[in-house]
């Protein structure tokens, strides 16, 4: 599987209350948790994101709060990928879980700018900057997880 | 020691760091928020049935008694889940508590347990020597259909613990000290592990404390070695079998902390990241506050109830300060009345309110406006996590706490 997309750029311990905070819990509506996604960190995010948009971030990315609302909110305002240096290691599980793909390379996470065009292949891990022309090599997912991403979620795969 | 449990679990004779297994589940659990986002998944499977009605615990507590009409909804949704299944262990209002107060409080997790719970403080029990950690809401209904999970064997930290705890300073100070040092994600996927002649001095309260913000390390767990204490504390209350697990003499650290109890001095964590933490000393006179929250699963506890109420007795709460103390479950609550420290607490001027996670989170019960600051016995001090996104929330222990409430700003206990 091939995403390609704009990047928007985080720093680091990005957590789940700024992913999607607590007072939008009340509800579990994925589009409704989607129009929140990442308010209080870039309140503009909204309206910038475009669907197959990257986020790139710093280490422990989704740290905080095990709330499966924050893969779900970023999987549903139509980020296709999150590449960061590190994950927290709930948000790790819950975005697998979820089928949102995520994939861990400190060298990308560092490199890449807001607004570079970013071209991912999950089969082999490596991570194209269309931008500057730079090119990463990330660790590809094993076959079993990368099927649970392609199919959107553990449940559909039982 | 975690190793030893997830092998026991996994039925395996040993496990190594890095391992994939499945492992049987003692209890999964569930709350108010990520429960209805597993019963969701749950019932996508078609007739599938809950693996145990006696080993999934619901637990209505972040957004109860139900601050808006979706939250009710939200409630409702469990409630009608927990009676359709006939769970065993659905706590709602009038029997509730937060959750990983509650929990360990009525028996229902003990030494040698695998347990995992659809919120990230889930880590509390390690103080009972069980393994358990914090998951998502689908590994939760995974979790409720087969009573397993999947983990990868996490490597281990050993925090070795030396000392005892000098006047005023708690469980609390010693887990932001080690958050501190090692930075909120010190510990990322692995495990720490406490030992150490030190353990032996703290009490339960401090442990479950402790291993309760062992996740701000970015840590899979915490835990504590099994001892008089422990045995103690859950007898009387523990159902299952008590199955102690010891770490081998000859175990392998990736790291070894060591920690001098007697050294520590109160802690604060500034904002916005549990491990912003300077000592008391190092506060200055400068930190103005406008709210204090004491509860939380973190320090709701009766011990926490107790040190509130030594430093409130016979004060006020300084003028302008809004200081609400929140015991963390039902029998908490009433020990306290018992104890007479409601009396302390209201005629210092404080407000006590029924169990809640309330605040901690931004939920209800005490959100902070822009630009205001609260000292918060709780977990997390994250950009807006009690409210505005321009407020702030320094993390203390209760003696601090409510220190900072007499005077209205960040204070040392043992400067009244």
């Amino acid at each position: 599987m091939v995403v390609q997309g704009s990047v928007h750029k985080y720093g680091d311990n990005v957590d789940t209350d700024v992913i999607i905070p607590a007072r939008y819990l009340n509800t579990s509506d994925h589009d409704e948790l989607a129009s929140h996604c990442m308010e209080d960190i870039d309140s503009d995010f909204v309206n910038r994101v475009k669907t197959g948009d990257i986020i790139v971030a710093g280490k422990n990315f989704g740290c905080g709060s095990s709330r499966e609302h924050a893969p779900i909110a970023i999987k549903a305002s139509g980020i296709s990928c999150v590449i960061a240096s590190t994950f927290a290691r709930i948000f790790y599980r819950n975005a697998i879980n979820i089928g949102l793909a995520i994939l861990e390379c400190d060298e990308a996470a560092r490199d890449i700018s807001a607004g570079d065009q970013i071209r991912v292949d999950f089969d082999t891990g490596v991570i194209q900057n269309l931008t500057t022309g730079k090119e990463y090599q990330a660790e590809p997912f094993p076959p079993f997880i990368q099927n649970i991403i392609a199919k959107g979620g553990l449940m559909n795969t039982i | 020691m975690t190793q030893k449990i997830l092998a026991a679990h996994a039925g395996l004779p040993n496990v190594k760091a890095g391992q994939l297994i499945e492992a049987s589940l003692d209890l999964c659990l569930g709350n108010d928020i990520t429960a209805p986002v597993a019963i969701n998944e749950f019932e996508r499977c078609g007739g599938c049935s809950v693996f145990d009605k006696s080993r999934v615990a619901l637990v209505m507590d972040h957004f109860t008694p139900n601050k808006d009409i979706k939250a009710a909804q939200q409630v409702k949704r469990v409630r009608e889940f927990a009676g359709k299944h006939d769970i065993e262990n659905y706590f709602d209002v009038g029997r509730m508590g937060v959750e990983h107060a509650i929990l360990p409080e009525q028996g229902l997790v003990g030494p040698g347990d695998c347990v995992i719970g659809a919120d990230s403080h889930t880590c509390t029990y390690g103080a009972l020597g069980a393994f358990s950690t914090g998951v998502g809401s689908t590994d939760l209904a995974t979790a409720m259909a087969t009573g397993k999970a999947w983990f990868k064997v996490p490597s281990a930290i050993k925090v070795e613990l030396t000392g005892r705890l000098p006047k005023y300073v708690t469980g609390k100070d010693v887990i932001l000290h080690l958050i501190g040092m090692i930075g909120v994600d010190g510990a990322l996927y692995k495990s720490l592990e406490f030992a150490g002649d030190g353990v032996a001095s703290l009490s339960m309260d401090d442990r479950l404390c402790i291993a309760n913000m062992a996740i701000e390390a970015g840590a899979k767990n915490g835990i504590f070695p099994v001892d008089s204490v422990t045995l103690e504390y859950v007898s009387g209350r523990f159902r299952r079998e008590v199955r102690v697990f010891e770490a081998d003499s000859d175990a392998e650290y990736e790291r070894v902390i060591t920690i001098e109890l007697s050294s520590l001095r109160p802690t604060v964590a500034f904002p916005h990241l549990p491990e912003n933490t300077r000592t008391i000393d190092e506060c200055g006179g400068q930190v103005k506050i406008d709210q204090v929250v004491i509860g939380s699963c973190t320090n709701g506890r009766l011990e926490d109830m107790r040190a509130a109420a030594e430093i409130l007795k016979g004060r006020k709460v300084a003028k302008g300060v809004r200081c609400i103390i929140i015991p963390a479950t039902q029998q908490v609550w009433l020990d306290s009345m018992r104890e007479g420290l409601f009396e302390i607490f209201i005629e210092a001027g404080a407000a006590v309110s029924t169990p809640t996670c309330g605040p901690c989170l931004g939920g209800h019960m005490g959100i902070l406006a822009a630009g205001e600051r609260a000292v918060s016995t709780t977990n997390r001090n994250f950009v807006g996590r009690m409210g505005h996104v321009d407020s702030e929330v320094y993390l203390a222990s209760p003696y601090v706490a409510a220190a900072s409430a007499v005077t209205g700003y960040i204070t040392d206990p043992a400067s009244l």
